[in-house]
């Protein structure tokens, strides 16, 4: 099956894996009808995927470099789309997402608009270039444009850094799901997590990894949109959500008003009593509710972290050429906007179901007895993620004293609108999908960065093929379990660290990517300042503004990657022109890769 | 001027022309949030502000960035630098 025209036949097999997997949907639907209980669903929607999962990476195991490290450079680009899309789409975007744009609505869409924006900054200032380049990891473009190991090193710490703190949240998401999934607990669930992300990865690296992450992206996108479009059907608001929502967002502002949105308040005494991690609706649907500079700068911070983080870019080093890679982020930026514009929808169309009394699923205005007697919300509220409580004794449910939990908004809407549990079960596998493919990616960019940075070219660089592929499969098995414990102690919320991976990201190795190909006079020195400079006075202002320090600007601990990446930019210049310029050949480099044409700087095996 | 400069010249107006367009529907029009919620100016009925964010905005990347490919392609063929297609 993966010998031969593997390549020219991808649309089939990946037309007959999706046809299989909705005749899997069909069957388990069927399952439901005739009594299998919700928990077997939700046991065979995860395991059947992820044994899917599995067998595709067993499949792809390979004993070769460049397939390992870059899936041999023959991904067509439009699937090295769809592999990006789920490589990008996290346990954040597919469970966390909507959860935000629930609660917090226009202050949280500068998410949308920065984790999309971003894309432009690839295709326009550096995925053609960096694939032209031929590297097998981002350090490894930094260690040869600038050269010298201080640089190489200095990259592989920043991708470490930002990596790491953005792969414990995606264990955490898988954990999480498979402990609601298969009803184990969470500490236990954690390493059931991480190991069906090793099965994907460790046999053949990234091709095996590439070829997953497409299933997985067919999987996620399919259980996102299919609630969106049977929510918005059955409730009559429209057959293409996306075009048609208008006037739900307009019964929204009207309800908002009518239960007094923002004028009744909860005292400290009463919110005690509500679970932590759980909130109520405070803020308006729609309305513009947060400064210019707060929007944007958030919104800036996720795209410089977008062009920095190591484990998209490394997607655009597998396309057949340049020009591949061009295009390619075009395509990943499409299969991404179709998951990113329904988030909205879907934040819509679940407050509305909770909200509007004209629904047979509203629960707004109903007794709190009442409410606390349907069956969803037992089940959420046993899961800690949904809480209710009559704080001013009129027995009747208000707006101000009903608490959900982000991560519910997605995976418990489809039973508060009435749908089948299948679609429940089928949006778990769906968040499921959306993690584990972000983890692989990210355990990869981590392990690849250290056995092919650290160890081969700065070790050991005489090491045979099979040694090196046997370090990187032992190194990504480490990386996976430091992870997978760090995920178990759930020091943050999935959310707020990979909020701070892009600020990590964005501190150290923005400006050196970008200048690496922009500016020919950047040098080693200035790299190796901007990096560690730009990472240092990063984190310092995130564990100053943790500590207590006001900040200044209105710079919070979500967008440090501000502060981080001016001092980069500063000291990148200043170090670069107190120095030597860089010698003829670095700059006749610097020229080559500029082109589309010609050899790769660095060869096909390296 | 080489031909290599030359190449780089019109890739860098390209990059410029980019980047403009990109500011202006990532960063520029949410300096005014409020004005665009209040315009009458309101897309399938949404109110503008809205909109911009959860599809305008990123609509608008994703034909940018397929338009800016297609350019740096020609730009690339006009100096002769593209890629043979075995490559």
């Amino acid at each position: 099956m993966f010998k031969g025209n593997f390549i020219n036949n991808l649309p089939k097999i990946y037309g007959t894996y999706t046809g299989g997997f909705i005749v899997f949907i069909i069957l388990m639907a069927i399952a439901e009808q005739a009594g299998m209980s919700a928990k077997v669903i939700g046991i065979c929607f995860v395991a059947f995927t992820v044994l899917i999962y599995a067998l595709i990476g067993y499949l792809s195991r390979t004993i070769q470099v460049d397939a390992y490290y870059l899936a041999g450079r023959q991904v067509p680009t439009v699937f090295n789309g769809m592999a990006t899309a789920a490589d990008w789409m996290s346990g954040a975007s597919f469970v966390a997402m909507a959860g935000g744009i629930y609660f917090k609505g226009y202050g949280y869409m500068a998410l949308l608009v920065g984790w999309t924006g971003g894309y432009v900054l690839v295709a326009s200032l550096l995925a053609p270039y960096l694939r032209k380049f031929g590297c097998y990891t981002v350090p490894d473009f930094i260690g040869t444009r600038y050269g010298g190991n201080l640089a190489r090193l200095s990259a592989v710490i920043v991708l470490t850094v930002a990596s790491f703190t953005y792969v414990t949240a995606q264990i955490n998401a898988t954990g999480t799901i498979a402990s609601v999934a298969l009803d184990i607990p969470f500490n236990i669930a954690v390493y059931v997590g991480l190991a069906s992300i090793l099965m994907c990865s460790m046999l053949g690296g990234m091709r095996a990894v590439t070829w997953t992450q497409v299933a997985q992206y067919i999987v996620l996108i399919i259980a996102y949109l299919i609630p969106v479009f049977w929510i918005s059907n059955k409730m009559g608001a429209g057959v293409f959500p996306h075009l048609m929502l208008a006037d739900e967002v307009a019964r929204i502002a009207e309800l908002e008003a009518q239960f007094g949105l923002g004028e009744i308040k909860n005292s400290a005494a009463d919110l005690k009593q509500v679970p932590k991690g759980l909130s109520g609706i405070t803020k308006a649907h729609a309305e513009v509710n947060t400064t210019p500079w707060k929007f944007i700068s958030l919104a800036v911070c996720m795209m410089a972290g977008t062009a920095s983080l190591p484990h998209v870019m490394m997607r655009y080093f597998t396309t057949p050429s340049v020009k591949a890679a061009r295009r390619s982020v075009g395509w990943s930026l499409f299969f991404i906007f179709l998951l990113y514009s329904s988030a909205p929808m879907l934040a819509t169309l679940s407050k509305l179901s909770l909200m509007d009394p004209n629904l047979a699923t509203g629960i707004i205005g109903k007794s709190i007895s009442e409410v606390q007697a349907i069956d969803w919300y037992q089940n959420w509220n046993q899961a800690n993620l949904m809480f209710v409580s009559d704080f001013n004794g009129n027995g009747t449910l208000e707006l101000n004293e009903f608490f959900m939990g982000g991560k519910a908004v997605v995976l418990a809407t489809p039973e508060i609108a009435g749908l089948p549990y299948v679609i429940s079960g089928l949006v778990a596998a769906g968040g499921m999908a959306a993690a584990m493919s972000t983890a692989d990616g990210l355990v990869l960019a981590i392990s690849n960065a250290l056995s092919h940075d650290i160890y081969y070219k700065m070790i050991n660089p005489k090491a045979e093929t099979a040694k090196r592929l046997l370090i990187a499969r032992i190194l990504l098995v480490l990386i996976g379990f430091a992870g997978a414990t760090i995920a178990a102690l759930e020091i943050q919320g999935i959310l707020g660290s990979v909020i701070w991976a892009f600020d990590f990201a964005m501190s150290g190795l923005f400006f050196p990517l970008v200048l690496g190909v922009w500016w020919k006079r950047a040098n080693a020195q200035g790299a190796v300042a901007g990096m560690l400079g730009g990472l240092a006075a990063g984190s310092a202002y995130l564990i100053a503004v943790r500590s207590g320090y006001p900040g200044f600007l209105d710079i919070t601990q979500l967008t440090f990657g501000i502060v981080g990446s001016v001092v980069s930019l500063v000291l990148m210049i200043v170090v670069s022109l107190a120095t030597k310029a860089p010698d003829a050949a670095t700059q006749k480099m610097v020229d080559d890769v500029r082109v589309p044409s010609g050899k790769a700087i660095l060869g096909r095996q390296h | 001027m080489s031909k290599q400069a030359q190449h780089w010249e019109k890739t860098r107006g390209l990059l410029f022309v980019t980047l403009a367009i990109w500011f202006v529907f990532s960063i520029g029009i949410f300096l005014f949030g409020a004005e665009m919620e209040a315009s009458s100016i309101r897309p399938f009925g949404y109110p503008l502000s809205y909109y911009m964010t959860c599809q305008g905005s990123l609509g608008i990347f994703v034909i940018l960035i397929f338009w800016f490919a297609g350019r740096q392609e020609k730009i690339d063929e006009e100096f002769g630098f593209s890629e043979r297609e075995d490559d």
